[in-house]
Parts: structure tokens; C-alpha cells; sequence
């Protein structure tokens, strides 16, 4: 069989400001393939593919593209298409209320002189859906198949492009095991009729299953390619080396934790997808965090992390919620955003843009936000009062701004996220959950960050820490708790947590099997 | 808490307070400067007709209605709503006062009651579809639009006249004259006028008191004097002019000033307005911080409601009649006041004075060109290119500023 090489990437830097994302990073993938890219969560693979595809377009990042023998410089996903390159991301791109066979060729109709041909476009979509095993009629609507089907109909869609190299941002991510395998299925027998795919996956076990050779990346640069058929068999182990083979440096604060009584028990807590009701996001989780305790959450993409955090703060994520909150011994109410503050807990979210600050707002108002009253008598706010605590906190965490009357949209990330902490620590919780406080800020903000987090512990606010990366978590919690699909699958003291360690438990099956 | 700050750092922040301060309320001082520019160019324009002491007192009595509903439909606006129904719904509400006044003989005082809690219902009646079942406000509000309009027709036929005397003076009369004349001004105006300017000076003295108390910046004495210099000679101007006036000041001023200085307190001031502001500007963000948005988007429905049937009432007694078609396009010129004034159309921006001076603008506007005799036709279409212009003049010094 001929060995040739259909893609070679070489030397690809890309720089966002004040951030490296991929650091000269070198892939060579072979024709008819299956080509596996892993990493932690952030290490740069999708920004990887997204140079490749042509969403950061030629002259945004440094090296070259080599594909099917010829350079390209493509300049946006119309250019790659073209050449036979097709890109399935991990959120889904259909349109809802079209049809399947809309949809497969939206953007590249079936028409004569600017009018749909309906005959060759259904034929053709019907014929399509055969090839990817689905026998639903192609004037469904999407809405009304299930994600597992949709992503088949996403391949489909591929298909029609004539496509020579598909790449899959995990796939599986949101299918459960019968549609994983059949998606795993589809992708081998394409392989067989010759169309190479690279696969991005957190699932080590499903890599392992279909992978032919397997790319890991870390922190922007790529590690090694393993050949998956080799002498000596990859191992689970083996990839999780690769992924998280980083030294611990000194990002972290010291800090001696002072532990006391259990102040919040989450028991038994079990949430559904809030659209697709059948799916468990979060299966039979407990967890528990003490008086002064910085209590870590890890978990891959799709883990149920934040799921679990926003169902219990409100009940502001997923249907069916089922499972019981302590605190301090006693069960409280937390099925609304109000009565979860009232029981004292609070939550930094992930996304502090969309959910977590009004932009176009001054950073004395979002600091007041979620704890107006305490600055308010009879329903009227002393703005006096609330000036004077905002530029407290502006003080005391350093934001960097001149003013709190500056509009909170205008500051840089990093200062967001401590306006975003201002207004909780203002709001002064018992139980603080912080929900990836470091994302998208730099070093020297994160070390800021962290620093807050444990005076919070030292005054005797229980912490919990939803993070994605293990350095920080095994640099600042005391003790962590591991998730995956859904369910909590081990629990770890400081002492005992290691990158590698943490990985294993991360990336179990619900079974409770890693290799 | 600590809330001590050195003196130093104080007015080193200062500055730059004052510095942003000034550039968030660029817009809002443009608009006050564009509402003086159009009142001299149309002073010019109709010889000096348009600021006679007469046509000011009317240019309040015709537009009261617009300035009561553009605080409520400000506060709407703000919240990322919009209310479509005001203008049917002071036809509706009209109707319901003037057959508590003919048919069930109710003192006209207690049928102003009547109308403004009737105003409350049908606010309730819009804001439960809006807030509890989620249907967006535009559509609410259009059906709100025929629905009060249909039952407006029902209840009046085409009109009720002979309106009791009282009732006809809310828009038409003045404050009596009970402190007779100093020279030829009406005293009970100057009086009022005066203590305006007392009450201005006295609550923003004692403001810049309490933020030294607090150890906060206080912007430069010269600064706060010619800022009340300002005030005092604007509100000291209107008092002169509506003093020379037939009647002396407008029973609806009187209203219309009491209704600003209340709402403009709600919005800045309490926890109530605050919360309007949270939810306009970052709705998931309000909700995961404790605010109970359903009950807060409830309440601004059952306020515009109320608010709608003090704009009724003020209409029908100025019209000395309930008149089925009452109030058509009303909701328009309050959006407009609203947008003109330097609403964001996307929510969680806007001032209640802005609104007023929007629709002050639409109303010189008006008066200026009927004293001009333009052709109404000519009026409307400007009118059209004045809101047009007002809101992309906003959109380009957003983007301008980076904030869009």
C-alpha cells in the first residue's frame, strides 16, 4: 500500500495578544488514515485545526500548510472546502428547521440558474444518509432526530463536499455509547474507502480503538506521534505521560490551609440534559467542602463540572434534577438563584462575558450587583456607601483601573474576572464556587487570582475550584475531586495528587475502567 | 468597612472620574445642547413666536402626555422591552373615567383613581403574559394594541363629551392665582420657581456633604457652583416666562415635574431602578445574580400601565371629551422620546431626563413648525429624519467610544 503523506503542517505558530497558542508545532498525517490529536483541555488543538481550515487565515499564523502535495494558503473554510478539507465541529452546525437535505447542501445547493432543484437534491441527500447508515427520509427536520443522527447528517453534509480529509472535533462528546460506536464505525469504513480523518478526542479508550497514529499536544507545541500499530502497543498510560508530562513550576502561592467543620454536602445528585431528556449529565455525584477548604473539581470537556455546579446554584442548568444540599448539617433550598445566595453559596461562572457581568455597566454597579440590599435602606440605594465599597475592592484586588465609574466591558480580562470576584466576596457566601476564575488571563493575573482564593479559605469561606488545568488545581486545592461523563470517579488529598494520577481518573468510563 | 481614603489618592482619582464621567455623559449633555440649539433656530425662524409666554404654557399642556409616557416606556425600553399599546390603551382608559364620571357619577377625583388603577390592571393583564409565560413584550403588546382599542370602541362609540369642569381643568387650567401678582408675574409661579432652585441647591449640596463625609471625590468648587449657576438660571428662565403667561403654570406641569423628580429617584436611586438597569444590560448575568426578573418585569408593566392611565386622563381632560380614537400613535412618540433621548435599543441604557428632553424636542419641534404653518404632512416626515438622525448620531459615538 502506498504510504504517501495528504497533509503536512510545518513549523505553525500562532499568536493571540499576550498569548503563544501553538508554539512551532509540526503534524504530518498519511493518506487513508486515522489520524488522533489529543491533549488537555487548551493545549491547541482546535486551534490547530482552525488554522488548517482557514478560520485563522493565511498570514495570522507563522509556517506552512503542505496538502495533497501542493502548498495552500487558505483564507477563510470556503478556500480549505474547496480543496477537500472539512471541518465537523464539536457544536453541531445544522440548522434546526430545515430539512436533512437542506441542510446537506446549504451553502452549495442544487439549483439551475439560482432555482432549487428539489428532485436531485432529495435523490442525492437520500443517497448520502444511506452511506452514513441513516434511513430517516431527507425532509426531516433536524430538530426532530436526535444528536447522534445529527452528527451522522454533519457527515453526510462532508460527504457531499467531495471531501479527501475530514476532521472531527470530538465527535463523541455528546453521544452516548450506541451512537459513539456507530459514529467509530462509519469513520473506519470511510477510512476504507480512502478518506483520511483526523479526530480530536478526549475518550483515550476510543483512540485507542480506531486510531492509527496519534499526535499529543501540550501547551501549544506538539510532544510526539505515536504509531498506533507499533511494536510496542500505546497504552492509555502512555498517552496520559504525553499529555500532562509538565514539571510544576512556581505559579502557585504558598499556603497552609486551615480546615474546619463541613460546611456544604451536595448528595446523590443526578441531572439531565435540558434538551435531550434522556441523557445523564451529571450521574449520583457527592461531594463535600470544609470551613477553609479549597475543594478542586477536574474534569475533561463534557465532564459535568460546571453542569453540576450551575444545577445546584438555581437550578440554572438541566431537567430532572434530583439529589440533596447540606449545609452545615442541615438540607437547604437551592432551586432558586435567590435561595441559593440566601443558603449562603455563590458562583463565579465560566463565562464571565455572557453570565457573569453587564458590560456595558461601571465597575461600582456590578460589584453592588448581587448584593444591592447590603448597600440599600428602605429599597434606596446610598450611593455614598456603594462607592466607597466598590473602590475598597477595586483597592484590595488591584483591579486595574483609575475609576469604578469605568464601564466593566472596556477593562482586560483579567481585571473583569476580579470585578466578577469583587461582586461575590461582597455578596459574602459561606460556600464560594469558582467556575474557571483563570480562563483567558494571564500569569501574573492568575497568580493574583489565586492569592484572593486562599485569603478567601483563610477567612473561612469554603472554596470550590472548577478548573481545566491540573497544575493549578494541584497548586491551590487541598483536596480534588475528579469527574468524568458525568460521574464523580475519585476523590484526592493534595498529597497524593499528581498530574498523572488525575489524568487516569479523568479519563475513566463510567464503569470505572481506564484500560 | 472601611471606607477611609487619603486625601491624596482622592483627587489624584478624581481626575480621572471626572475624565470618564464627563465622556459617558457627552451624549446626554449633546442632547439637552441640541434641545437649546433647536429652541433658539426656531425662535429665529418664527420671529420670536414660539418662546411667547403663552406657547410655552401649551407647549407643556400638549405634550404632557408624550413626557408622562415616556418614563414609563423609558423604564420598559431600559429592561430590553418595548410596549406597543399605550397609545390604545389611553383611549380605552379615557373611555372607562369618562363613564365613571357620566354614568356612575363618581366626584372626578375618585374617577382619576379609578383610571389609573384601571391603567395598573391592564399593565398587570400585559405584564403576566410578558413576565410568568414568556411571550416576548412586541407581541404582548401588539395584541394589547388591537385588544384596547377594540374595547375602547366598544365602551365609548366615538366620543363622551360634557366632561365635569374640574376634570377638564387638570390640562386646560392653571394654579390658581392665590398670591396675586408681583408687577404683572403671577407670585404663586415665582414662588415655585424659587424654591425649585432652593430644593436643586439644597440636595446637591448636601450630596457633595455626604461624599466628603464618605472621604469621596467632590468635583472643584467652581465647577459645582457654575453647574447650579446653570440649573438656577434655566429653571429661574421657564419660571419668568410661565409667569407672564395667562394662567401662570400648568396644572400638568405640576404633574409632569412631580412624576420626573420621582422616577428619576426610582432610577437612579433605588434598588428597584438598579435592578432595571442589571436586567437590560446582561439578562443571564441579573438572573445568576439573585434578581428576580419575572416579578421586576411584572412590576415596570403594571408602571407603564398606571403611568399610561395618568397620560389618559390628562389627554381626555385636555380633549374635554373621551374620544374612541384617542391616543392613536402615542406609543410612537414616547418610543421615539425614548431613542431620541439617548435610549439604547438593545436595553439597559437610558435616563429619564433623556426621554423628557426627547420629548420636548419632538414638541418644540411640533409647536415650531405649526407656528410656521408646515404642511402636517411636512411635519411627520420630519420628525422621522429627526429620530433617524438622533439614533445613528448615538450608534456612531458608541462605536466611536469602543462600546459597541
Amino acid at each position: 500500500m502506498e504510504q504517501s503523506t495528504i497533509l503536512e503542517m510545518r513549523g505553525i505558530t500562532k499568536r493571540f495578544p499576550g498569548v503563544i497558542a501553538l508554539n512551532d508545532v509540526n503534524l504530518a498525517v498519511t493518506r487513508g488514515e486515522v489520524h488522533a490529536i489529543c491533549g488537555e483541555n487548551g493545549a491547541g488543538k482546535s486551534t490547530l485545526m482552525k488554522v488548517l481550515s482557514g478560520v485563522y487565515p493565511h498570514g495570522s499564523y507563522e509556517g506552512e500548510i503542505v496538502f495533497d502535495g501542493e502548498p495552500v494558503e487558505f483564507r477563510g473554510i470556503r478556500d480549505s472546502e474547496r480543496k477537500g478539507i472539512v471541518i465537523i465541529h464539536q457544536e453541531l452546525a445544522l440548522s434546526p428547521y430545515l430539512s436533512l437535505a437542506e441542510n446537506i447542501f446549504l451553502g452549495n445547493e442544487r439549483s439551475r440558474r439560482g432555482v432549487v432543484d428539489w428532485n436531485k437534491t432529495n435523490s442525492e441527500a437520500a443517497r448520502l444518509l444511506r452511506r452514513v447508515g441513516l434511513t430517516e427520509p431527507p425532509d426531516t427536520r433536524v430538530t426532530d432526530i436526535g444528536v447522534g443522527k445529527q452528527q451522522l447528517v454533519e457527515i453526510a453534509k462532508a460527504l457531499s463536499k467531495e471531501v479527501k480529509l475530514l476532521i472531527l472535533d470530538e465527535p463523541t462528546a455528546a453521544l452516548n455509547d450506541e451512537d459513539s460506536d456507530h459514529l467509530l464505525d462509519l469513520i473506519r469504513g470511510l477510512r476504507d474507502d480512502g478518506i483520511t480523518s483526523i479526530i480530536i478526542s478526549h475518550k483515550l479508550n476510543e483512540l485507542e480503538a480506531i486510531a492509527d497514529s496519534t499526535t499529543v499536544i501540550r501547551d501549544g507545541r506538539t510532544i510526539e506521534t505515536l504509531d498506533m500499530h507499533g511494536a510496542e502497543p500505546v497504552t492509555q498510560d502512555r498517552l496520559i505521560r504525553g499529555m500532562v508530562g509538565r514539571a510544576l513550576d512556581h505559579r502557585f502561592p504558598e499556603h497552609t490551609p486551615t480546615i474546619g467543620e463541613e460546611v456544604l454536602r451536595i448528595e446523590d445528585w443526578t441531572v439531565h440534559h435540558p434538551i435531550d431528556r434522556q441523557r445523564v449529565v451529571v450521574r449520583n455525584a457527592s461531594v463535600n467542602v470544609r470551613r477553609g477548604e479549597i475543594v478542586g473539581l477536574a474534569g475533561l470537556m463534557g465532564a459535568g463540572r460546571t453542569e453540576l455546579a450551575m444545577s445546584v446554584f438555581g437550578r440554572r442548568y438541566g431537567t430532572g434534577v434530583s439529589g440533596r444540599v447540606y449545609k452545615n448539617g442541615e438540607e437547604v433550598d437551592t432551586s432558586t438563584v435567590q435561595a441559593a445566595i440566601r443558603a449562603g453559596i455563590a458562583y463565579a461562572t465560566e463565562d464571565r462575558k455572557r453570565y457573569g457581568l453587564n458590560l456595558i455597566d461601571t465597575i461600582q454597579h456590578n460589584v453592588s450587583a448581587s448584593a444591592l440590599g447590603k448597600v440599600a435602606r428602605w429599597g434606596v440605594v446610598d450611593k455614598n456607601v456603594e462607592l466607597a465599597t466598590a473602590e475598597r475592592f477595586r483597592k484590595e484586588l488591584a483591579v486595574k483601573s483609575p475609576t469604578v465609574a469605568a464601564l466593566v466591558g472596556k477593562l482586560s480580562g483579567g481585571n473583569q474576572q476580579k470585578v466578577v470576584l469583587s461582586k461575590w466576596i461582597f455578596a459574602d457566601p459561606d460556600v464560594l464556587i469558582l467556575d474557571e476564575p483563570t480562563r483567558g488571563i494571564d500569569i501574573g493575573a492568575k497568580y493574583e487570582i489565586y492569592t484572593i482564593v486562599n485569603r478567601l479559605a483563610d477567612e473561612g469561606k469554603a472554596v470550590i475550584l472548577i478548573s481545566s488545568e491540573l497544575p493549578e488545581l494541584i497548586g491551590v486545592c487541598d483536596r480534588i475531586y475528579t469527574l468524568s461523563q458525568g460521574s464523580v470517579t475519585g476523590e484526592v488529598v493534595r498529597a497524593d495528587a499528581t498530574q498523572e494520577h488525575l489524568m487516569h481518573l479523568m479519563t475513566m468510563d463510567k464503569n470505572g475502567t481506564t484500560r | 468597612m472601611s471606607t477611609e481614603t487619603t486625601p491624596l489618592t482622592g483627587a489624584v482619582e478624581g481626575e480621572a472620574t471626572r475624565g470618564s464621567a464627563l465622556g459617558s455623559s457627552v451624549r446626554q449633555y449633546g442632547i439637552f445642547g441640541a434641545l437649546v440649539v433647536l429652541l433658539l433656530l426656531f425662535q429665529v425662524l418664527t420671529h420670536g413666536k414660539l418662546l411667547l409666554a403663552n406657547n410655552v404654557a401649551s407647549l407643556f399642556q400638549q405634550n404632557a402626555y408624550v413626557m408622562i409616557l415616556a418614563i414609563g416606556m423609558l423604564m420598559v425600553i431600559v429592561a430590553g422591552h418595548i410596549d406597543l399599546s399605550v397609545g390604545s390603551m389611553v383611549a380605552f382608559i379615557g373611555g372607562v373615567v369618562a363613564i365613571s364620571m357620566r354614568d356612575m357619577h363618581l366626584p372626578w377625583l375618585l374617577a382619576v383613581l379609578v383610571g389609573i388603577l384601571v391603567g395598573a390592571l391592564a399593565g398587570a393583564w400585559q405584564g403576566f403574559w410578558i413576565a410568568y409565560v414568556g411571550i416576548p413584550a412586541f407581541i404582548v403588546t401588539l395584541a394589547g394594541m388591537l385588544l384596547f382599542r377594540g374595547l375602547a370602541i366598544v365602551l365609548v362609540g366615538e366620543t363622551i363629551a360634557g366632561l365635569p369642569n374640574g376634570y377638564v381643568r387638570i390640562s386646560n387650567g392653571s394654579l390658581p392665582n392665590v398670591l396675586g401678582f408681583a408687577g404683572n408675574l403671577d407670585a404663586l409661579t415665582l414662588l415655585l420657581g424659587l424654591v425649585g432652585i432652593a430644593a436643586v441647591v439644597f440636595t446637591q449640596l448636601r450630596s457633595r456633604l455626604a461624599k466628603r463625609k464618605h472621604g469621596l471625590h467632590v468635583e472643584s468648587l467652581l465647577a459645582f457652583v457654575s453647574k447650579n449657576a446653570l440649573v438656577a438660571v434655566a429653571i429661574g428662565a421657564l419660571t419668568f416666562v410661565l409667569s407672564l403667561s395667562s394662567g401662570g403654570t400648568p396644572i400638568v406641569l405640576v404633574i409632569v415635574g412631580v412624576l420626573v423628580i420621582a422616577y428619576s429617584f426610582v432610577m437612579g436611586n433605588t434598588v428597584f431602578g438598579r435592578r432595571i438597569y442589571a436586567i437590560g444590560g446582561n439578562r443571564p448575568a441579573a438572573i445568576l445574580s439573585g434578581v428576580n426578573t419575572k416579578a421586576i418585569d411584572f412590576s415596570i408593566f403594571v408602571n407603564i400601565g398606571a403611568l399610561t392611565g395618568v397620560a389618559a386622563i390628562v389627554t381626555s381632560s385636555r380633549a374635554g371629551a373621551a374620544v374612541a380614537a384617542a391616543g392613536s400613535n402615542y406609543e410612537l412618540d414616547a418610543i421615539a422620546a425614548c431613542f431620541i433621548g439617548g435610549a439604547a435599543v438593545t436595553g439597559g441604557i437610558g435616563r429619564i431626563s433623556g426621554a423628557i428632553v426627547g420629548a420636548l424636542i419632538m414638541g418644540v419641534l411640533n409647536m415650531g413648525l405649526s407656528i410656521m404653518a408646515v404642511n402636517p404632512a411636512w411635519q411627520m416626515a420630519i420628525k422621522g429624519l429627526v429620530l433617524l438622525a438622533a439614533v445613528a448620531f448615538d450608534l456612531v459615538n458608541k462605536r466611536r467610544a469602543g462600546t459597541l
